[in-house]
Protein backbone atom coordinates (compact mmCIF):
# COMPACT_ATOMS: atom_id res chain seq x y z
CA UNK A 1 0.00 0.00 0.00
CA UNK A 2 2.87 2.40 1.14
CA UNK A 3 4.86 1.43 -1.75
CA UNK A 4 1.63 2.46 -4.16
CA UNK A 5 1.46 5.88 -3.04
CA UNK A 6 4.97 6.57 -3.06
CA UNK A 7 4.82 5.23 -7.01
CA UNK A 8 1.49 7.23 -7.21
CA UNK A 9 3.25 10.40 -6.10
CA UNK A 10 6.56 9.42 -8.29
CA UNK A 11 4.49 9.15 -10.99
CA UNK A 12 2.28 12.53 -10.67
CA UNK A 13 5.90 14.89 -10.61
CA UNK A 14 7.44 13.06 -13.62
CA UNK A 15 4.15 13.74 -15.64
CA UNK A 16 2.61 17.00 -14.04
CA UNK A 17 6.16 18.07 -12.82
CA UNK A 18 7.64 17.61 -16.63
CA UNK A 19 4.40 19.26 -18.09
CA UNK A 20 4.78 22.48 -15.48
CA UNK A 21 8.22 22.80 -16.37
CA UNK A 22 8.02 22.55 -20.21
CA UNK A 23 5.58 24.81 -20.52
CA UNK A 24 7.13 27.26 -18.02
CA UNK A 25 10.34 27.28 -20.37
CA UNK A 26 8.25 27.60 -23.36
CA UNK A 27 6.64 30.55 -21.87
CA UNK A 28 9.99 31.90 -20.89
CA UNK A 29 11.25 31.59 -24.20
CA UNK A 30 8.61 33.75 -25.58
CA UNK A 31 8.55 36.76 -23.20
CA UNK A 32 12.57 36.56 -23.53
CA UNK A 33 12.32 37.09 -27.16
CA UNK A 34 9.87 39.90 -26.88
CA UNK A 35 11.80 42.12 -24.08
CA UNK A 36 15.06 41.63 -25.80
CA UNK A 37 15.98 44.98 -27.33
CA UNK A 38 16.05 45.93 -23.72
CA UNK A 39 19.50 45.47 -22.50
CA UNK A 40 20.48 43.62 -18.63
CA UNK A 41 23.44 44.37 -17.85
CA UNK A 42 25.46 43.90 -14.16
CA UNK A 43 27.95 46.67 -14.71
CA UNK A 44 27.19 50.01 -12.85
CA UNK A 45 27.58 52.33 -15.57
CA UNK A 46 27.15 52.36 -19.28
CA UNK A 47 28.42 54.55 -22.08
CA UNK A 48 24.89 55.58 -23.79
CA UNK A 49 25.70 58.89 -24.27
CA UNK A 50 22.06 60.16 -24.61
CA UNK A 51 20.30 61.95 -21.58
CA UNK A 52 18.66 60.12 -19.21
CA UNK A 53 14.95 60.57 -18.48
CA UNK A 54 14.97 58.56 -15.17
CA UNK A 55 16.16 56.26 -13.45
CA UNK A 56 14.57 53.76 -10.47
CA UNK A 57 14.53 50.50 -8.79
CA UNK A 58 13.35 47.31 -10.59
CA UNK A 59 12.89 44.36 -8.79
CA UNK A 60 11.43 40.44 -9.80
CA UNK A 61 11.16 37.76 -7.65
CA UNK A 62 9.82 34.08 -7.91
CA UNK A 63 9.16 31.35 -5.32
CA UNK A 64 9.45 28.08 -6.86
CA UNK A 65 9.70 24.32 -5.50
CA UNK A 66 10.61 20.69 -7.32
CA UNK A 67 8.17 18.10 -8.13
CA UNK A 68 8.50 14.86 -6.05
CA UNK A 69 9.96 13.12 -8.57
CA UNK A 70 13.27 15.06 -9.00
CA UNK A 71 13.09 15.41 -5.11
CA UNK A 72 13.57 11.13 -5.05
CA UNK A 73 16.34 11.19 -7.76
CA UNK A 74 18.07 13.96 -5.70
CA UNK A 75 17.78 11.44 -2.83
CA UNK A 76 19.96 9.18 -4.53
CA UNK A 77 22.37 11.55 -5.62
CA UNK A 78 23.24 13.00 -2.22
CA UNK A 79 24.57 9.28 -1.65
CA UNK A 80 26.55 9.06 -4.54
CA UNK A 81 27.62 12.47 -5.52
CA UNK A 82 27.70 14.18 -8.71
CA UNK A 83 25.47 17.26 -10.35
CA UNK A 84 21.86 17.62 -9.09
CA UNK A 85 20.30 18.01 -12.69
CA UNK A 86 16.59 18.44 -11.85
CA UNK A 87 17.56 21.08 -9.26
CA UNK A 88 20.04 23.38 -11.86
CA UNK A 89 16.84 23.33 -13.94
CA UNK A 90 14.75 24.25 -11.51
CA UNK A 91 17.17 27.29 -10.20
CA UNK A 92 17.36 28.02 -13.70
CA UNK A 93 13.93 28.59 -14.85
CA UNK A 94 13.41 30.47 -11.65
CA UNK A 95 16.30 32.94 -12.22
CA UNK A 96 14.92 33.22 -15.52
CA UNK A 97 11.72 34.28 -14.23
CA UNK A 98 12.71 36.10 -11.55
CA UNK A 99 14.76 38.88 -14.32
CA UNK A 100 11.63 38.80 -16.24
CA UNK A 101 9.39 39.91 -13.72
CA UNK A 102 12.06 42.51 -12.83
CA UNK A 103 12.00 43.68 -17.08
CA UNK A 104 7.93 43.59 -16.37
CA UNK A 105 7.77 45.70 -13.49
CA UNK A 106 9.08 48.53 -15.49
CA UNK A 107 7.74 48.74 -18.59
CA UNK A 108 9.33 52.17 -19.46
CA UNK A 109 12.93 51.32 -19.27
CA UNK A 110 15.82 51.21 -22.30
CA UNK A 111 18.48 49.62 -19.97
CA UNK A 112 18.83 47.93 -16.72
CA UNK A 113 22.30 48.88 -14.47
CA UNK A 114 24.01 46.77 -11.74
CA UNK A 115 21.75 43.91 -11.88
CA UNK A 116 22.00 41.78 -9.15
CA UNK A 117 20.53 37.59 -8.32
CA UNK A 118 19.84 36.63 -4.70
CA UNK A 119 18.34 33.25 -3.58
CA UNK A 120 16.88 32.25 -0.46
CA UNK A 121 16.12 28.85 0.89
CA UNK A 122 12.58 29.03 2.09
CA UNK A 123 11.75 25.37 3.23
CA UNK A 124 14.25 23.89 5.54
CA UNK A 125 12.99 20.39 5.86
CA UNK A 126 15.75 17.78 6.26
CA UNK A 127 13.66 15.28 3.70
CA UNK A 128 14.26 17.61 0.90
CA UNK A 129 16.99 20.04 1.19
CA UNK A 130 16.20 21.85 -1.65
CA UNK A 131 12.54 22.06 -1.78
CA UNK A 132 11.76 25.70 -1.93
CA UNK A 133 13.56 28.49 -3.04
CA UNK A 134 13.07 32.04 -3.90
CA UNK A 135 14.94 33.88 -6.57
CA UNK A 136 15.11 37.48 -6.48
CA UNK A 137 16.32 39.85 -9.06
CA UNK A 138 16.91 43.87 -8.53
CA UNK A 139 19.07 46.37 -10.83
CA UNK A 140 18.57 50.11 -11.85
CA UNK A 141 15.82 50.83 -14.35
CA UNK A 142 17.00 53.63 -16.77
CA UNK A 143 15.08 55.43 -19.11
CA UNK A 144 16.71 57.39 -21.74
CA UNK A 145 15.33 61.14 -22.99
CA UNK A 146 12.43 60.97 -26.14
CA UNK A 147 13.35 64.10 -28.71
CA UNK A 148 9.24 64.38 -27.96
CA UNK A 149 9.40 63.58 -23.96
CA UNK A 150 5.97 63.59 -22.32
CA UNK A 151 6.62 60.94 -19.78
CA UNK A 152 9.18 62.72 -17.88
CA UNK A 153 6.11 63.54 -15.35
CA UNK A 154 5.21 59.76 -14.66
CA UNK A 155 5.55 59.20 -10.68
CA UNK A 156 8.00 57.06 -8.95
CA UNK A 157 6.23 53.79 -7.49
CA UNK A 158 8.06 54.57 -4.67
CA UNK A 159 6.47 58.67 -4.25
CA UNK A 160 3.23 57.02 -2.30
CA UNK A 161 3.71 54.71 0.28
CA UNK A 162 1.01 52.18 -1.65
CA UNK B 1 11.95 59.61 -4.04
CA UNK B 2 14.57 57.76 -6.15
CA UNK B 3 15.80 54.40 -5.97
CA UNK B 4 18.90 53.30 -7.56
CA UNK B 5 21.22 50.47 -6.50
CA UNK B 6 24.44 52.45 -8.02
CA UNK B 7 26.31 55.05 -6.75
CA UNK B 8 25.10 57.61 -8.37
CA UNK B 9 21.50 58.98 -9.99
CA UNK B 10 21.87 59.03 -13.44
CA UNK B 11 20.75 62.19 -14.82
CA UNK B 12 21.05 64.12 -11.76
CA UNK B 13 23.37 65.34 -9.55
CA UNK B 14 24.50 64.47 -5.89
CA UNK B 15 24.69 67.52 -3.65
CA UNK B 16 23.96 65.93 -0.33
CA UNK B 17 24.78 62.36 1.43
CA UNK B 18 22.85 62.46 4.22
CA UNK B 19 24.13 58.54 5.64
CA UNK B 20 23.12 55.22 6.02
CA UNK B 21 19.27 54.93 5.69
CA UNK B 22 17.34 51.37 6.55
CA UNK B 23 14.27 49.50 6.63
CA UNK B 24 13.34 45.93 7.95
CA UNK B 25 10.50 43.77 8.61
CA UNK B 26 10.11 40.06 9.69
CA UNK B 27 7.09 38.08 8.52
CA UNK B 28 5.74 34.60 9.17
CA UNK B 29 4.24 32.22 6.65
CA UNK B 30 0.86 31.49 7.95
CA UNK B 31 -0.89 27.94 7.90
CA UNK B 32 -3.13 28.07 5.19
CA UNK B 33 0.00 28.74 3.01
CA UNK B 34 2.32 26.32 4.14
CA UNK B 35 -0.38 23.17 3.32
CA UNK B 36 -0.97 24.84 -0.41
CA UNK B 37 3.25 24.79 -0.85
CA UNK B 38 3.37 21.33 1.40
CA UNK B 39 0.55 19.60 -1.79
CA UNK B 40 2.51 22.15 -4.52
CA UNK B 41 6.07 20.06 -3.33
CA UNK B 42 4.45 17.31 -5.13
CA UNK B 43 4.58 18.36 -8.42
CA UNK B 44 6.44 21.66 -8.63
CA UNK B 45 6.11 25.14 -10.13
CA UNK B 46 5.46 28.42 -8.32
CA UNK B 47 4.27 28.86 -5.09
CA UNK B 48 2.03 32.07 -5.24
CA UNK B 49 1.10 32.47 -2.34
CA UNK B 50 4.83 32.78 -1.04
CA UNK B 51 6.01 35.13 -3.79
CA UNK B 52 3.68 37.42 -2.68
CA UNK B 53 4.58 37.11 0.69
CA UNK B 54 7.71 37.76 0.10
CA UNK B 55 6.86 40.55 -2.07
CA UNK B 56 5.07 42.66 0.22
CA UNK B 57 7.62 42.99 2.84
CA UNK B 58 10.33 43.85 0.70
CA UNK B 59 7.97 46.72 -0.61
CA UNK B 60 7.10 47.00 3.43
CA UNK B 61 10.81 47.32 4.09
CA UNK B 62 11.90 49.67 0.75
CA UNK B 63 8.69 52.06 2.00
CA UNK B 64 10.10 52.21 6.06
CA UNK B 65 13.57 52.85 4.28
CA UNK B 66 12.21 55.74 2.01
CA UNK B 67 10.26 57.24 5.35
CA UNK B 68 13.60 57.44 7.36
CA UNK B 69 14.95 59.14 3.87
CA UNK B 70 12.55 61.46 3.50
CA UNK B 71 12.72 62.50 7.81
CA UNK B 72 16.59 63.36 6.92
CA UNK B 73 15.55 65.79 3.83
CA UNK B 74 16.86 63.67 1.54
CA UNK B 75 15.27 62.81 -1.76
CA UNK B 76 17.15 59.69 -3.25
CA UNK B 77 18.64 56.69 -1.93
CA UNK B 78 21.24 55.29 -3.76
CA UNK B 79 23.25 51.74 -3.42
CA UNK B 80 19.89 49.91 -2.45
CA UNK B 81 20.86 46.50 -0.97
CA UNK B 82 18.95 43.52 0.05
CA UNK B 83 19.30 41.08 2.53
CA UNK B 84 17.11 38.21 3.82
CA UNK B 85 17.81 35.79 6.76
CA UNK B 86 15.39 33.39 8.73
CA UNK B 87 15.28 34.09 12.29
CA UNK B 88 13.07 31.64 13.20
CA UNK B 89 11.44 28.33 11.60
CA UNK B 90 9.35 29.65 9.54
CA UNK B 91 9.87 33.28 9.73
CA UNK B 92 12.16 35.56 7.67
CA UNK B 93 13.85 38.84 7.98
CA UNK B 94 13.68 41.26 5.17
CA UNK B 95 16.35 44.03 5.43
CA UNK B 96 16.49 46.80 2.72
CA UNK B 97 19.45 49.83 3.18
CA UNK B 98 20.89 52.44 1.08
CA UNK B 99 22.76 55.78 1.00
CA UNK B 100 20.19 58.62 1.51
CA UNK B 101 21.01 61.58 -0.75
CA UNK B 102 20.05 64.80 -2.01
CA UNK B 103 20.37 65.06 -5.86
CA UNK B 104 19.55 68.16 -8.01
Amino acid sequence: MGFLVVLTLLLLGLVVGGSIERNHFRDLEQREHASRHRVVLSDKHCDDPRPVARASLAVGSVVISTDYFKQFLAAWRLLFGGELRGHATLLERARREALQRMKESAPHADLFLNVRFETFMISQNSQNALGTVELFAYGTAIRFVRRLDDDLDVPSPHDARR
Amino acid sequence: MILTNIDSVPGKTIVQHMGLVQGSTIRAKHIGRDIMAGLKNLVGGELRGYTELLQESRDEALARMTDQARLLGANAIINVRFATSSVAQGASEILAYGTAVRVE
